[in-house]
Formats: C-alpha cells, sequence, structure tokens
C-alpha cells in the first residue's frame, strides 16, 4: 500500500533511510527513540517533507513529488488538528470541502461521522471549549468523512490520560476495521499497542526498518530493540 | 505582607503619586477654568473643524497604512529569500526615527529641489497621511508577520493537506489568525496619529491643523488660553477613549513582542507576492537611501551642532533615568500601578504642557526651569514603552521566582540586588536605551516647553529647516536618524547584553 523505494531524506545534518512495503490494511505502529525519524516519516508520506532521493507510491501511484492535498491521505497530529475559530461540525466539514459548499448527502456523511465518534451533542462547541480527548475525535470524523485509504496518527492520544487513551486506541481500531484503512500509528507507549497493531516498524539511527509482525518486535532480542524497550 | 516587602510597595506608591500629580498638574488648570466658565465650554465651529480633521487624518491614515501592511504581510510571512533579514531589519528603522527626520524625509523627497518634486503637494493632509503611513505601516507589518509565522505549524499542513486554495487559506487560517491584531493595531494607530504633535506642526497649516497642534498655537501663538483650554478638554475626552479602546495590550503587543516565532512551512513565493515584497522595500527604503545620500556630503561638524547634540544627550539621560526609576516601580505594582503609566497618553503632552504653563506663568525659572519640565515631559512620554517593556518582564519574575524567594527568605533590597536585576538586566537595559533614543529625537517637548536659549538637536534641525538652510538641516537630520536608529537597534539586538 506504501511503498518507500530506496527512499532517502535528508535536512542538515539528519539523514533517514526507508526501503519498505507497508501492506493493505495493516494496522501499524511506529516505534523508535526520540528525535530517530518517526514523525519524519510520517510527514514524507503526507508529503510535507519531500525525499532527496529514491521514490514513495501509495496505492500503486507514485507520489514522491505530489502537493499534501493530492495524496489519499489524512493525518492526525498530537494537537492543533482542528482550526480553533470554526465549531466541531464545521471542522468536520472542511474534510469534504475547503470552500464550505455543502450538499444534502455532504451533510448526511458529516452527521454519521460524528455520531460515528460520538460527538453528535458537541457539534457546535468550539475547539476552546472541548476536551483533549473530544479534540481528537474532531479529528477523527473528518478523517472519516474524507474516506482516504490512509491514516497516519502522530503520537495523537499522548496527552491523554491512560484509561482515555486505550478507549482512543479501541476507536481508531475500530475505524480501521470498518474503513477498511491502511493506518501508521507513531507512539511512545508500546505495551499500550501491544495487541491493538498487527505490525511494527522500528525506527533507528536514521534507519526505517521493514515492518514486522507485532509478536516477531516484541520477542526480538537484538540491544537496540531492548535498549527501546527497557528489557 | 511581610514587613521586608514594604521599600518596594512604598516606592510604587511614590511614583503612581508623582505620575498622577504630573498629569493634575496638567489637567487642574483646565477644570479650573470649566469651573469658572459654569461648565459651558467654547466649543464653536472652529474646534469642532479641528476634531473633524484630527479624526480625518488619523482615519485615513490608519486604513492606508493597514490596507498597505496586510497583503505585504501576506507575501513577507513564512517565506524565505535572500535578503529577507536585511528587509526586516529595514523595517524596523521607522519606528525609531524622530518624527522630524521623518518630515524631512519626505521634503528632501516631495520638497521643491526632490526628486519627486511636483508630484504631491507635501503641505496639508496628504503630507500629514504619508509621514504617519511611513511610521506605521512597518509597524503593523512586523505585527502581522509575527503572528502569521506563530500559526501553528499543524494548521498550516492540515490546510495543505485538505488542498485548501489561497481564498480557503486566507478565509480559514490567515484571517482568524490576523483578525485581533488588525482590530488591535488599528486602535493604536488610530490613537498615536490622532495625537501627533510634530508631524502636523511642520506639515499641516490653518487647513489642516489637529487638537494637539491646535492647542499650542492658541498657547503660544494667539496667546489664547481659554481656548486653548477647551481644546485640551477635548483632547484629553478623544484620547481616554482611544487609550481604553486601544487597551493596555495593544501596547505591550505593539513594542514588547519580540519573541521568536515558530516558522512553519516555506510557502512558495508567486509573483505578486516579489511585486508587493520590492514596492514595501522601496517605499520605506527609498526615503533612507536618500537621506544617506544627501545627508552625507553634508554634515557639518559645526561648535553648534556639538552644543545641541550635549544639551540633547545631557537632558535624554536625565528624562530616561527618571522614565525608568518610575516604570520600574510602577511595573512591579498592581493592575492600577500598571495602568498609571498610561497617563502619558491619556494626558498627552500638549496638555501637559498647557496645564504646567498656566501653573508656572509667574516663575521666574529661566533655561534651567524649561529644561527640567522638557526632561519630565519626555519622561512621562516615554513611559508607556518602557512599561510596554517592563511590566511582562516583572509578570513572568514573579511567576517564576517570587515563591522560591519567599521560601528561602530572600526580600527588599536583597531580592532586587541578587534576583530581579540580574533577570530584569535585559529588559531594564532595552527600556532605557529605547526612552533614551525617544529623547533624543523628540521635538515635541522642547516646542511646548522650551525657551529662547534652549537648542536640541531635533530643535536645531527645525530651526535649519525652517531657515531654508536645507544642506545644513539634512545634514543634521543624518546625524540625528544614525543616533536613534543606532540606539534603536541596539535595544532589539537579540545579543543585547546575553
Amino acid at each position: 500500500m506504501i511503498t518507500f523505494d530506496n527512499a532517502r531524506y535528508v535536512y542538515d545534518s539528519f539523514a533517514l533511510h526507508a526501503d519498505l512495503t507497508v501492506p493493505r490494511h495493516c494496522l501499524c505502529a511506529v516505534l523508535g527513540a526520540s528525535g530517530s525519524g518517526k514523525s519524519t516519516l510520517l510527514s514524507l508520506i503526507a508529503g510535507f517533507e519531500t525525499l532527496a532521493s529514491g521514490k514513495l507510491a501509495i496505492a500503486g501511484s507514485e507520489v514522491t513529488q505530489a502537493a499534501p492535498g493530492s495524496r489519499p491521505v489524512s493525518m492526525i497530529f498530537q494537537d492543533h488538528n482542528a482550526f480553533a475559530h470554526l465549531d466541531c461540525r464545521t471542522n468536520v466539514a472542511l474534510g469534504i470541502s475547503p470552500s464550505l459548499s455543502l450538499t444534502g448527502a455532504d451533510n448526511t456523511r458529516i452527521d454519521t461521522a460524528l455520531a460515528r465518534v460520538g460527538l453528535t451533542h458537541l457539534a457546535k462547541r468550539k475547539p476552546g471549549e472541548m476536551s483533549g480527548g473530544e479534540l481528537q475525535r474532531v479529528a477523527l470524523a473528518r478523517a472519516l468523512v474524507r474516506d482516504k485509504p490512509v491514516l497516519l496518527l502522530d503520537e495523537p492520544f499522548a496527552a491523554l490520560d491512560p484509561g482515555l487513551h486505550r478507549q482512543m486506541l479501541a476507536l481508531v481500531a475500530e475505524l480501521h476495521a470498518e474503513a477498511k484503512l491502511t493506518t501508521l500509528l507513531v507512539t511512545h507507549q508500546p505495551n499500550e499497542i501491544r495487541h491493538v497493531c498487527d505490525q511494527v516498524i522500528f525506527v533507528e539511527s536514521g534507519v526505517v526498518r521493514k515492518p514486522v509482525t507485532s509478536r516477531t518486535f516484541f520477542a526480538d532480542g537484538s540491544e537496540p530493540v531492548r535498549a527501546y524497550l527497557g528489557t | 505582607m511581610p514587613s521586608a516587602a514594604r521599600p518596594a510597595a512604598i516606592a510604587t506608591r511614590l511614583a503612581a503619586a508623582v505620575v498622577i500629580a504630573a498629569a493634575l498638574a496638567g489637567l487642574v488648570p483646565l477644570v479650573t477654568f470649566a469651573v469658572q466658565k459654569g461648565g459651558r465650554i467654547g466649543l464653536d465651529a472652529y474646534v469642532w473643524r479641528i476634531l473633524g480633521f484630527t479624526l480625518w487624518q488619523a482615519g485615513l491614515s490608519t486604513v492606508i497604512s493597514i490596507m498597505l501592511a496586510l497583503p505585504a504581510a501576506l507575501a513577507l510571512a513564512g517565506t524565505r529569500f535572500r535578503g529577507r533579514a536585511v528587509l526586516m531589519s529595514l523595517l524596523a528603522v521607522p519606528q525609531s526615527l524622530p518624527a522630524i527626520v521623518v518630515v524631512l524625509l519626505l521634503v528632501d523627497l516631495f520638497g521643491a529641489r526632490g526628486i519627486l518634486a511636483g508630484t504631491i503637494s507635501l503641505y496639508g493632509l496628504a503630507g500629514i497621511v504619508m509621514a504617519h503611513v511611513y511610521f506605521n505601516l512597518p509597524l503593523a507589518l512586523r505585527l502581522f508577520v509575527q503572528v502569521l509565522e506563530a500559526v501553528a505549524p499543524e494548521n498550516r499542513r492540515l490546510a495543505a493537506q485538505l488542498g485548501f486554495a489561497p481564498r480557503a487559506l486566507w478565509r480559514h487560517v490567515d484571517w482568524p489568525a490576523l483578525r485581533p491584531a488588525v482590530a488591535r493595531i488599528a486602535a493604536l494607530i488610530f490613537l498615536l496619529c490622532a495625537a501627533s504633535f510634530v508631524v502636523v506642526l511642520t506639515l499641516g497649516g490653518p487647513a489642516a491643523t489637529t487638537l494637539e497642534v491646535a492647542i499650542y498655537q492658541s498657547l503660544r501663538i494667539d496667546f489664547d488660553v481659554a481656548r486653548a483650554l477647551s481644546l485640551s478638554l477635548l483632547q484629553v475626552a478623544l484620547c481616554a477613549v482611544l487609550v481604553v479602546a486601544s487597551g493596555n495590550t495593544a501596547w505591550i503587543e505593539a513594542t514588547a513582542s519580540r519573541r521568536r516565532a515558530s516558522v512553519s512551512e516555506q510557502r512558495p513565493v508567486g509573483k505578486a507576492a516579489i511585486a508587493t515584497i520590492i514596492a514595501t522595500a522601496i517605499v520605506i527604503g527609498l526615503p533612507l537611501l536618500m537621506l544617506v545620500v544627501d545627508g552625507l556630503p553634508n554634515i557639518s561638524l559645526t561648535a553648534g551642532l556639538f552644543q545641541a547634540l550635549a544639551t540633547s544627550a545631557a537632558m535624554a539621560l536625565a528624562s530616561t533615568l527618571l522614565a525608568l526609576a518610575m516604570a520600574t516601580a510602577l511595573a512591579r505594582g498592581g493592575s492600577f500601578a500598571n495602568s498609571i503609566g498610561l497617563l502619558g497618553l491619556i494626558v498627552p503632552p500638549a496638555v501637559l504642557a498647557t496645564g504646567w504653563f498656566v501653573l508656572l506663568r509667574r516663575a521666574e525659572g529661566g533655561i534651567a526651569l524649561s529644561a527640567s519640565l522638557v526632561v519630565a515631559l519626555n519622561a512621562l512620554m516615554a513611559l508607556p514603552f518602557a512599561m510596554a517593556l517592563l511590566v511582562p518582564a516583572f509578570a513572568t519574575m514573579a511567576r517564576q521566582q517570587d515563591r522560591l524567594a519567599t521560601h528561602l527568605n530572600v526580600m527588599g533590597w536583597n531580592k532586587f540586588r541578587l534576583i530581579d536585576l540580574p533577570i530584569l538586566r535585559k529588559p531594564l537595559a532595552q527600556a532605557g536605551l529605547l526612552a533614551f533614543a525617544l529623547s533624543l529625537g523628540d521635538l515635541t517637548a522642547v516646542t511646548l516647553l522650551g525657551s529662547q536659549g534652549l537648542v536640541t538637536l531635533p530643535s536645531l534641525l527645525h530651526l535649519q529647516m525652517g531657515n531654508y538652510r536645507s544642506g545644513n538641516a539634512i545634514g543634521t537630520a543624518l546625524v540625528l536618524a544614525l543616533l536613534c536608529v543606532g540606539l534603536g537597534s541596539l535595544a532589539n539586538s537579540r545579543r543585547l547584553l546575553r
């Protein structure tokens, strides 16, 4: 689904190398130490950064130089996922039309998405009046209406309490299955995703490793993985 | 509060009392007059016409400054090109220039011998608005660029992912961020233009005069005290409304906001953006280039120039120390003490000077008295700028250090010496440099309160301009501009006392 072909990214003294394929419909965790390049990997897929060399293809088409808006991708950041001056429903609607010209069918889809993430009663709230968990649900609802095959999440629930964190992960797993997405999730809490994600991509000293099954990763006795996991 | 904290509280109260007394000394003669008149003040057609022109030129200056600053800010924010840093420093220059120097820049360009002679009639509305725009366009532009670059990078990335066209980007990202800044800076620019003195005094005329200048003319040229006082009452009412409308925050943000903006995505630089950037650079840079080109061969280092420079420096030093002492004492007080610093804006210089003049008209103080009054007035005028730098610094310090200091029982003089001063060294130095530059370049106070023998650098320049010695004038203007811009950029330098 997502293929990096001998891809190389360079920024100042930082370099990242990736040569791998993320299989279709896989829910994949991206793990690695702070500053190892996990977020950069997602930014490359979303098109906020571009490769210095090599190729990137998503869903069979090459997108190495494509603009962010033309890639079949939705991304959720740790925060600032909503425009502060627009209410919850309008923020979701932007996923369908940047000019906010909506048809009846569009409105139905928005309401369905809001209901799916449990925000129907908060549709008119502004981001300033919503909690961290609610704001991430807004971003999830917008990803639903955008209906793109790839979902990228960059530490989306890091600021939430453990209970809520688990709840949101479960929601992501459900949406992932329902919409048949290919999902990449950057996280700092490997134990939380152990039973949620089928695959793990480990990023270490400038190299993105090929995805392995969750079971294989946690059984990996190699030094870098053990140092990262603290086992 | 523990007893050891008392000296600081006393200093705050003392400073507050001094500032309030100075303002009252300006206002009391007005109120006395109003009472004597039985509450009826001579608001005739002449007064209303002046009020009308004051508002009209301020409104026009504000709208033009902001309309020109907005597209330039959109072109500049988030773009990176060679020479950008130079352009941003260039944009900081007009704010440091004395008003009389800006007037001379315009005369140099549009006057009889200027390269743009005959294109625009400089004296009257056009000249006044041009001078005000020259000051305030870069002020607004720099604030807008900061605001745009402080937008969360995630918001810009989201906009890119959602495929926003330029219109949607403006509607959902840029305008919501700019809207509060536009409102605040508009109120601030309107206030500065409504109370502007030197520009209107030199470029205005009988048909183009503002309250501030009309007060001075009634008093010092027509000797019509009654009219001066009724104009003053109107000006105080107007300024009070404007200060309240613009709020403390505008003041603080426009002068003190120097935090580093988070740089977001680089935007592609379109043709329209390049044209806007070049046009802005020419509008701001060309007058400065002409000043250097015409001024350099005309610098005549005469005894008169040095004499004026020495007088200016001594008086500026005195008013800087006075302003810093008051600002430090007021900034550490509560919000009431903080807002007292704004009295110098609510009761503008011409009104203060009118009151002081009436109170002291029988005093035989000579040049020493008038010099000390000029120093005091300059200190009051610099106070809001100094406060804008010191209030946030004190607030940050109170948040971060005061509990620890109290816990360790470091109080009073020891706290000031060991904790406050090292932390506040930088904002204090900045405020001092700005106050010094303001006083050094100020023509307002010395025009309002000066006497025959008191010649400062700006008043020497004004004299030379009046005497058609424009060669001398432009040389003097260059010296004054270099001094003020040097001090201003030193105050803004990131490396100051690091």
